[in-house]
Formats: structure tokens, C-alpha cells, sequence
């Protein structure tokens, strides 16, 4: 099999078998494979939007529900989504130059007391790779720290991360905080993280909670789409 | 003493009771060195040890399940029975368990808590930290190398450990070669080494409270 894989020339490839190639090797977190595939199809002409979509997320959204399903681990998910970062660092550029499509704006962080970032950071790709601006607060954010950024960058979402029992706790407090300001409802608050849960997201107020990356985007799409539907409306 | 199996039974299946006391413990097995030292140190004849598979640790959500399940298991034969178990990463799910089973618990966030001692280890809110322990020293490959997949991909290190400074011994004895193998984890996450000495900590009380109130 290895042996096989070993003799697959890329550029040998149709678009279609191509992009089933980057599947795979997204799937196998092979970077260099994924990074010359990039190439390939842009030498073809397709449009930067194209591959991230068709070929990028299309592939991890395998990774990730393979990761639902209990057949790929944390390890192998991060392997996939350093394949993944490959091609983005590539294609992120050309995106802007091309005017791809903004879906949103979600300004993320993890909370304070908590410096683990392996999901959130998946989560910022995943979501940029769906289009979505995002702007990464990165790691332990006091309330201070959210409010500040989301103030200054009027985002469509706030999300929110963390690793521990500890610090998950914090989530609300930053919620709170928005609600005794009254800007609670302007944003479309999503967190996630290991050890929280649905009903973790509702108690403390939040819009939703997002199982994993792929659950993330999903739900951010349905909710900006909503929440354009509604600014239409009224 | 009392017999003590190796710490890869401990880690993947736990402890059977000895059947012979009237008090109880259910244990994470990474304690089960230490509760059952701080027994025979103080002659707690009368208290006996059941330890769940210490590799829980890395499932926090099965460890509910488990404790209730060794509870209804074996409190029909003790007259006491007491969870030697921080939150552990259970939310509070496993504090709310033992209250309806009315069944005391130690108190604090974990291990690395309460034997530092809870209001210590507050204090210092040290959020860099990565903690082990004598037991996960010696267990380190199963807890983190192999679990993390860095014996497969050790490229992955900094992704995981990269927002960490420094990793903190934090020793219940005093052992030359333990602090060695610890100062080797440090080193193979690329991370600077403390020791700090705790010995059993909170523990300790709470056990002594256990056994003797």
C-alpha cells in the first residue's frame, strides 16, 4: 500500500482524483503533499476559494467526524490539520487578493486561566476556511480582554474555549459581564471545549455549544444566516 | 504491608478490595502507593482499598460511572465507604454522584491539589504548570507520551506543550531515582524542571479523618 501511495504522481492526476488524493492525505496529515497539490490545482486555475472549500474542508470535515466517530484520535487530528495549515498559509493571500466570499467575522479566544489552544486554533481554521474573518484572541482572556476586541472588531460571533473544569466556569462570567452592559444580544456567543456540554452552553447563557470544529462552523453559518434573516426582516 | 500490584495493573485495571475491614476506600489507582503507605505508617488495620484503573485520569467521563458502579458493588459490606477522588475533571458531575449516594469525597480540584495542599496550590495559580506526580513520573509513557501519540509523532510536542513553561515534580517521597526520570519527562517535553516536595498532602488528613473519625 505504502509502496503504491509511494509511486501516486500529483500532477499525474485529474482534478477529481486530485482532490480525492488530498483527501487522503489530509486524512494522513502528509503537509508537503497537501502544500504540492495546492500548487497543482492553482497552476490548473482554480480559484484559490475553490480549493479550500472543494478540496481543504471538504477533507477535514472527514478528519472530523472520523474524530466524532471514535476512528481517529486528537494526534491524528492534529497531524490533518497541520496538512491543512500547509495549504491555507498558501492559499490565505490569494483569498483576499481574489475577494473570496467573508461569511462573518468571529472574534475567539481561550479563557482566562487556561492556556490550552489545540481546538481553538482548529476551530479559527476551520472556520477561515469557510470563510469566516477571524480574529484570535489566543490564550487565558480576561473579560476585559473579549469585550475590548469585540468592540473594536463588531464581529458577528464571540467563541469561547477551554480545556479545564477549572476554567470553564469563566465562560460565564464573560457572558454576564456582556448582559450587565446590555450588549449580550448583539453577538452570537458559541463555546466549546472538551469537557463542556450542552446543557453546560445553556445554563450559562450561551447560544450554543459546538461538540467540534466541524460542529462549530455549521453552527455559525446557521446562526449569521439567521441573524442577516432577521436584520432583513426588520 | 500490604502487597501492592506493579503500576501498569494499577494504571489498566485497578485494585481489588481485600474484603477484610470495615472501612473502605475507592481510589484512583495513582493513589493506591500512597494510601496504602499512610495505612500501614499509621496501623489502619480495620481499612481496606479498592482502586478503579488510574488510566481514567485520561477519561474524566467515565469516572462517574465507575465510582457509582464500585460503590453499589461494595458498600453492602463496609460499614463506611469514602472516594478518594478529586473532581478530576468531572465538573462537579462526580461531588453531585457522592452526595446522592452519601458517600464523602476529597475535597479539591485533583490530585496535584491536594497534595500540594488546596488552599497552597490556590494560592500560587500557576496556569503554565504541567504537574506530575511519583505515580505519573513512573507512568509517564501511558498517561502522556503514548496517549498524546508523541511516540508515533514527537513533531507534535510544542502544539501540545508549547504554552507551557516548566513542568512541576511534585514528589510525595523522597527518591533520587524518581526525580532523575522526572527531570527526563521535563527534558523530553522541552520543558524546565522543578521539584517540589508535597509528600501526601491533604490527603493524608482526609484519610486520617476517614480512618479514625
Amino acid at each position: 500500500m505504502a509502496d503504491e501511495e509511494d509511486d501516486i504522481i500529483l500532477a499525474d492526476l485529474s482534478d477529481e482524483e486530485l482532490v480525492e488524493q488530498m483527501f487522503d492525505d489530509l486524512y494522513d496529515g502528509l503537509k508537503e503533499e497537501i502544500e504540492e497539490s495546492v500548487n497543482i490545482l492553482l497552476e490548473r486555475g482554480w480559484q484559490p476559494y475553490d480549493i479550500l472549500t472543494k478540496a481543504l474542508v471538504g477533507g477535514m470535515t472527514i478528519v472530523g467526524n472520523d474524530f466524532r466517530d471514535g476512528i481517529l484520535f486528537v494526534p491524528e487530528v492534529l497531524l490533518a490539520a497541520n496538512a491543512m495549515k500547509g495549504g491555507m498559509f498558501i492559499l490565505k493571500p490569494l483569498l483576499i487578493s481574489t475577494g473570496a466570499p467573508r461569511v462573518g467575522k468571529m472574534v475567539i479566544g481561550t479563557v482566562k486561566g487556561d492556556i490550552h489552544d489545540i481546538g481553538k486554533n482548529l476551530v479559527s481554521m476551520m472556520m477561515e476556511g469557510a470563510g469566516f474573518e477571524v480574529v484570535d484572541l489566543g490564550i487565558n482572556n480576561a473579560v476585559d480582554s473579549y469585550l475590548d476586541a469585540i468592540e473594536a472588531e463588531q464581529p458577528d460571533i464571540l467563541g469561547m474555549s477551554a480545556l479545564l473544569t477549572t476554567t470553564m466556569p469563566y465562560m460565564k462570567v464573560v457572558i454576564d459581564t456582556m448582559v450587565e452592559k446590555g450588549i449580550r444580544d448583539d453577538y452570537i456567543v458559541l463555546v466549546g471545549g472538551a469537557p463542556l456540554n450542552e446543557e453546560f452552553g445553556k445554563a450559562i447563557g450561551a447560544d450554543a455549544y459546538c461538540r467540534d470544529a466541524a460542529v462549530a462552523v455549521e453552527t455559525a453559518k446557521t446562526f449569521v444566516g439567521r441573524k442577516h434573516n432577521q436584520l432583513a426582516a426588520g | 504491608m500490604t502487597s501492592l500490584p506493579d503500576d501498569t495493573t494499577l494504571t489498566d485495571a485497578g485494585l481489588a478490595a481485600r474484603g477484610d475491614g470495615r472501612v473502605l476506600v475507592i481510589a484512583c489507582g495513582a493513589l493506591a502507593r500512597e494510601i496504602l503507605a499512610l495505612k500501614d505508617a499509621n496501623g489502619w488495620t480495620h481499612l481496606d482499598l479498592t482502586c478503579l484503573p488510574a488510566i481514567l485520569h485520561n477519561h474524566p467521563e467515565k469516572i462517574v460511572g465507575a465510582v457509582r458502579a464500585a460503590v453499589e458493588r461494595n458498600r453492602s459490606d463496609y460499614d463506611q465507604v469514602f472516594i478518594a477522588y478529586g473532581d478530576c475533571g468531572t465538573g462537579g458531575l462526580l461531588e453531585a454522584a457522592c452526595a446522592e449516594m452519601g458517600v464523602e469525597m476529597i475535597e479539591g480540584p485533583h490530585c496535584y491539589s491536594f497534595f500540594e495542599g488546596n488552599d497552597a496550590f490556590a494560592a500560587r495559580d500557576e496556569i503554565t504548570a504541567f504537574y506530575l506526580t511519583d505515580f505519573l513520573v513512573r507512568q509517564f509513557d501511558a498517561f502522556v507520551w503514548k496517549p498524546l501519540g508523541l511516540d508515533r509523532h514527537p513533531d507534535l510536542r510544542d502544539m501540545y506543550f508549547g504554552n507551557y513553561d516548566r513542568l512541576v515534580y511534585q514528589a510525595q517521597t523522597d527518591d533520587p531515582a524518581l526525580t532523575a526520570m522526572a527531570q527526563r519527562c521535563a527534558d523530553r517535553l522541552g520543558l524546565a524542571f522543578e521539584r517540589r516536595f508535597t509528600g501526601y498532602g491533604d490527603l493524608a488528613q482526609d484519610l486520617k479523618g476517614w480512618a479514625t473519625g
